[in-house]
C-alpha cells in the first residue's frame, strides 16, 4: 500500500510539475525535503530520549501500573490478547494519556515506544498485527479533549468565542475514531476468512 | 494551564521514584539510550515520505485535486474554502496549520467556513506522517488496513465537522 502511494506521489509530482510550469519548485523540494526529514528526526530524537527516560523511571516506580489499571477496563476489549501488565500496554496507556491532555510532543515518542514494545511482545513480522493497526488508528484519529492549537489561532484572528467549537470537536473526534476502529476491525475479520 | 502538566508530571514521577528507591538517573539514561537507537531507525522512512510530500506539494497537485473534488464537497455541504485544508490535513501537519492560518485571514473565525476549519484542525491528525513514523520503527512492511481505516476516519471527520457546526452552532 505505502509502496504504491510513495511511487505514485513522486510520479505525479514530476508530471504535474512539468505541466503547471512548477518544475523548478519540485526540483528544489526534492533536494530540501530530505534535509527537513533529518531535522525532524533530530527534533524527535530529543523528545524520544527524554520521554524514554521518564517512561523507564515511571515503569520502575510503578506509576505506569496505576495508569494501566485506569485504562484496563476500556482497552482490554480493544487490544485483544495483549498482556495488560506488559510494557506495551503501559506505553499505550501513557500515549493515550498524553494525547487526551493535548501533549502532542510527548504522545509521539510514547507512541513509538508502544509500537516497539508491541513488536517485542507479539513477535517481529513483515505484516502488521491487529493490535498495531488499532493503536495506529487511535493515533491518526485525534483524541485530544481540548483543541488548544485551533482555539489559540481563532483567538489570534479575533474570534469572539474561541472555544465555542469544543462540542463540535468532541463529537467529530468521537465519530471519526469510531469509524476508523470499526473499519479496521471489519477489514481484519474479512481478511482472515 | 497546560503548561503545568508536563513539569508537574515529571516532578511527580521523580518523587515517586525516589520514594520507591529507584536509581532515577541511571534508569533515565538507560531509557534514553534505548530510544536513541529507535529514533535513528525512523529516519529512512521519514526521508522517503517527506521527500514525496514536499515534491507533491510543490507540484501544485493540491490545487488540482481541489478542482476535481469540489462537486462532491458542495453536495456534502462542505465549504469550498476548507477543501485545501481537508486535502493537506492527512499529509502535512505544518502545511495544514499554514492553510488554516490563511483561511482565518480570508474569512472570520466565527463564519461557517472558519468554524469548520477550526473543528477539522481540532479533531483530526496528520495520518500519513503518523503511519510512516509509527511503522518506521518496526520491521513491518505490510500495514494492511491501517491506512484505509485511518483515511476513513479522516473522511468521516471532514463530513461530520461541517454537519456539527451547522447543527450546533447554526
Amino acid at each position: 500500500m505505502i509502496k504504491w502511494i510513495f511511487a505514485i506521489m513522486l510520479i505525479i509530482s514530476a508530471i504535474l510539475g512539468a505541466i503547471q510550469n512548477k518544475i523548478s519548485e519540485v526540483s528544489s523540494a526534492a533536494l530540501n525535503s530530505c534535509v527537513e526529514a533529518v531535522e525532524l528526526c533530530i527534533y524527535l530524537t530529543g523528545g524520544m530520549c527524554m520521554w524514554g527516560g521518564i517512561m523507564r523511571v515511571a515503569e520502575k516506580s510503578g506509576v505506569t501500573d496505576v495508569l494501566a489499571k485506569l485504562f484496563r477496563p476500556l482497552l482490554k476489549h480493544l487490544f485483544k490478547g495483549l498482556d495488560t501488565s506488559g510494557k506495551a500496554f503501559h506505553a499505550i496507556c501513557m500515549n493515550i494519556t498524553a494525547n487526551l491532555l493535548g501533549l502532542g510532543n510527548a504522545a509521539t515518542p510514547l507512541g513509538l515506544e508502544a509500537m516497539k514494545r508491541l513488536e517485542e511482545e507479539e513477535g517481529e513480522s513483515e505484516v502488521t498485527s491487529r493490535n498495531m493497526v488499532l493503536f495506529v488508528v487511535l493515533n491518526t484519529a485525534s483524541i485530544t479533549l481540548i483543541p488548544t492549537t485551533a482555539a489559540s489561532l481563532r483567538l489570534k484572528h479575533g474570534s469572539e468565542a474561541p472555544m465555542e467549537i469544543l462540542p463540535c470537536v468532541l463529537i467529530t473526534s468521537a465519530c471519526a475514531l469510531m469509524v476508523g476502529l470499526i473499519t479496521a476491525i471489519i477489514f481484519d475479520k474479512g481478511e482472515r476468512k | 494551564m497546560s503548561d503545568y502538566v508536563i513539569p508537574f508530571f515529571i516532578a511527580a514521577v521523580m518523587i515517586i521514584g525516589l520514594v520507591k528507591k529507584v536509581d532515577v538517573f541511571s534508569e533515565f539514561t538507560e531509557g534514553a539510550k534505548e530510544n536513541l537507537k529507535a529514533a535513528v531507525s525512523v529516519l529512512p522512512a521519514l526521508v522517503a515520505l517527506m521527500t514525496a510530500i514536499g515534491m507533491f506539494k510543490a507540484s501544485g497537485a493540491l490545487d488540482f485535486i481541489s478542482a476535481i473534488v469540489s462537486p462532491l464537497t458542495s453536495f456534502l455541504g462542505f465549504p469550498d474554502e476548507c477543501i485545501p485544508l481537508a486535502i493537506i490535513r492527512p499529509v502535512s501537519g505544518s502545511g495544514a496549520l499554514a492553510v488554516f492560518e490563511s483561511i482565518l485571514t480570508d474569512v472570520s473565525p466565527d463564519s461557517f467556513a472558519g468554524r469548520v476549519a477550526s473543528v477539522i484542525i481540532g479533531s483530526t491528525e496528520t495520518t500519513f506522517y503518523t503511519i510512516a513514523v509509527y511503522y518506521g520503527i518496526t520491521k513491518v512492511k505490510k500495514t494492511r488496513q491501517a491506512l484505509p481505516a485511518s483515511l476513513a476516519a479522516d473522511f468521516t471527520g471532514f463530513v461530520i465537522s461541517a454537519l456539527t457546526v451547522r447543527i450546533i452552532l447554526g
